[in-house]
């Protein structure tokens, strides 16, 4: 594999709200490889984009790295606190596209002017180096006649446009990394492949690494070369695309595989995880998920497992990979889910969007 | 744009002209509908004295028969002669008092508005610190105090006790005191749009896109929320600049100031139907234009505003 590019080590974050702390990332780890595209997928609040806002020091100002480092480049992230102390690094080494691109964008000024402002900003060119730019970017990311579209203002472009500008903001500068914080998920499922592939394209060309923010399985499979899955604010299970959709070993990956709709069987109910995620205003004891976990071992709601190696690419944060555990067979709806996949494409099911 | 435009300006101009016609029609039929007249006062007057007089006035003739001559005069710029100041035509009597009006009234207008956007701003970025609760407190305070009793208080502090400033609106110095009292009101209220506008659009994606573009936070106040924020303040301003140059009845009573809401107080006190009519009617003309000015405010500042 190559080199590694960043690596956050144990990281702790905490918010304050009203007098208690909430702890939002409990001590996770990663690493990411140069040019690879790391998917993070989980349910909504387990993390995932407080995690990656670390990277760029986007916290809300209620919360803070409590603990661990982000060592990029020799220097740890968690140690930059002022604005001209991340100006090198925020939205020019690693930039981030948010969610939803008709609110992402200010309404009253034109597109061109959004865009040419972090290229005179970061790489200190004229007016007019800078428009020029953006117009060969703007075009680069698939907007049609965009010198004459340079002078629009949002509203004047349609949805999936607005997000091929966002992510022409933030690829104006060249990053080594992209943060994609659910990007596709405002988008109607045309759309949604049409960004997927221009961020794949644009990988291609420009070598960036990918950071992948979604709770969307179909997408993952799609675009990553690498999966972690997070639950309760942690990291629980992380390995390649093919290791986590057809061999993984948490209960909770397992659980959320099974949720996958594509796999319901027509007159059945679909499957769904019971219970609530875990609050996180409390101490968690043990694995996070055994609560809702039926199959839960003894130990799961005392100790708090730690990472078992699987493969060399391959880790889980589950009590089941321990010598000494019980066998628990995966469930059935995910057994053999490499098969039912690829039955499902062959039918031009809409399970992969493969866009290539 | 600029046939859209145009066609958008006569819409407005013809709707102007409508409700100026509106308002004309209810103040001159609700004026004539009140039972006391211009000419009864404590002195008796003879009934051969009020016949001469009325009939100089015009006042003998039917009420649809004034209402015609009255529109028709208007129109060419004739609001009538002043009962209440004999000798005096409506419009002089009000273009004087405007002039005192205007004065006092656009310097507190624009005192309010930018201090009320620059404090709003900053009790909203410094938010539930020192500086946001001071800022709370005191327009809290200001917004709900009458305006007669914050006139009183500067006159007692000001004027009196510390004599550092004159109490009378025609002495050298003398309209401080009244473009205070009349701009802390609406200062005030454009403190506390402006505070929430300004929280309102600090919580914006499109904030939070610009900060992870890398642009420094004061840049991302001024190029990116700042204007974002402004259209609130634009709604209420209209109308407050309308009412605050048109004169206050209070500010100006308490500080003798002879403009035009000291002007409407003596003429209501008379019974000065035409003096009232054409107080009532300059005062409608200038909401409908400072709405009008708001309105192309609010298109400069947001394209996608569409006029027409």
């Amino acid at each position: 594999m190559s080199e590694i590019i960043i690596s956050a080590k144990d990281i702790e974050v905490q918010f304050r709200v009203r007098e208690n702390y909430l702890t939002a990332i409990r001590k996770v780890s990663l690493d990411l490889y140069t040019g690879e595209t790391f998917a993070i997928v989980g349910e909504s609040g387990s993390g995932k984009s407080v995690f990656t806002k670390t990277f760029t020091g986007m916290l809300e100002s209620n919360g803070k790295i409590t603990n661990g480092s982000i060592m990029y480049h020799g220097q740890d992230l968690t140690k930059l606190k002022t604005e001209k102390e991340w100006a090198s690094i925020r939205g020019v080494k690693i930039a981030t596209v948010f969610q939803d691109p008709m609110t992402s964008l200010n309404p009253i000024r034109t597109i061109g002017s959004q865009i040419t402002e972090v290229i005179e900003k970061h790489q200190k060119l004229s007016k007019s180096e800078a428009k020029a730019q953006a117009i060969s970017i703007m075009g680069r990311v698939g907007i049609p006649n965009a010198a004459e579209r340079f002078d629009n203002y949002p509203f004047q472009y349609s949805g999936g446009m607005r997000q091929r500008i966002v992510i022409a903001i933030a690829l104006s500068c060249h990053p080594e990394i992209l943060i994609c914080d659910e990007p596709t998920t405002a988008l109607d499922v045309t759309i949604q492949a049409q960004i997927i592939k221009l961020i794949k394209d644009l990988q291609k060309e420009l070598g960036f690494t990918t950071i992948y923010i979604t709770h969307d399985l179909g997408v993952v499979a799609n675009v990553a070369d690498r999966v972690g899955v997070m639950y309760g604010g942690q990291i629980i299970e992380y390995g390649t695309v093919n290791e986590i959709f057809y061999d993984p070993q948490h209960p909770y990956t397992w659980a959320l595989l099974s949720a996958l709709p594509q796999l319901g069987v027509k007159g059945e109910d679909l499957y769904y995880i019971t219970g609530t995620p875990p609050s996180l205003f409390n101490k968690i004891d043990g694995d996070a998920f055994a609560p809702r976990n039926p199959k839960a071992l003894k130990i799961d709601f005392a100790k708090e497992p730690p990472f078992f190696k699987v493969s060399d690419t391959h880790y889980a944060k589950t009590w089941l990979l321990d010598p000494r555990a019980p066998k628990v067979e995966k469930p059935a709806a995910i057994q053999n889910l490499h098969e039912k996949i690829a039955r499902m494409t062959s039918k031009g099911g809409a399970f992969h969007v493969r866009t290539e | 744009m600029n046939a859209k435009f145009l066609s958008y300006l006569v819409k407005r101009l013809l709707m102007a002209f409508l409700t100026i016609f509106l308002v004309i029609a209810i103040t001159f039929f609700v004026m004539h509908a009140i039972p006391a007249s211009p000419f009864s006062s404590e002195k008796a007057k003879s009934d051969a004295v009020i016949a001469a007089l009325e009939a100089k006035y015009g006042f003998d003739k039917p009420v649809t028969v004034q209402f015609w001559n009255y529109l028709v005069n208007i129109l060419h710029g004739d609001f009538g002669l002043s009962t209440g100041w004999v000798g005096n035509t409506v419009i002089d009597l009000i273009l004087g008092g405007f002039s005192y009006s205007a004065r006092i009234g656009f310097t507190a207008g624009i005192i309010a508005i930018v201090l009320g956007v620059i404090l709003g701003s900053i009790a909203a970025l410094q938010r539930d610190r020192f500086l946001d609760k001071i800022i709370q407190i005191i327009t809290t305070a200001l917004v709900s105090m009458p305006s007669f009793v914050m006139a009183t208080i500067l006159l007692l502090v000001f004027a009196l006790q510390l004599a550092w400033l004159p109490s009378l609106g025609n002495q050298p110095g003398g309209l401080i005191l009244p473009i205070i009292s009349l701009s802390l009101y609406p200062m005030a209220y454009v403190t506390k749009l402006q505070r929430s506008s300004m929280l309102d659009v600090l919580g914006q994606d499109y904030i939070r896109t610009a900060k992870a573009k890398g642009v420094k936070n004061s840049q991302i106040i001024f190029k990116h929320a700042l204007k974002n924020t402004l259209t609130p303040v634009i709604t209420y301003a209209g109308p407050m600049m309308a009412y605050i140059l048109t004169g206050s009845m209070v500010v100006e009573n308490i500080f003798s100031v002879p403009g035009l809401g000291r002007l409407f107080t003596n003429s209501m006190l008379r019974t000065d139907y035409m003096m009232i009519m054409g107080v009532t009617i300059f005062l409608a003309t200038m909401i409908i234009l400072m709405n009008f000015i708001g309105d192309i405010l609010y298109k400069v500042i947001d394209p996608r505003i569409d006029l027409g």
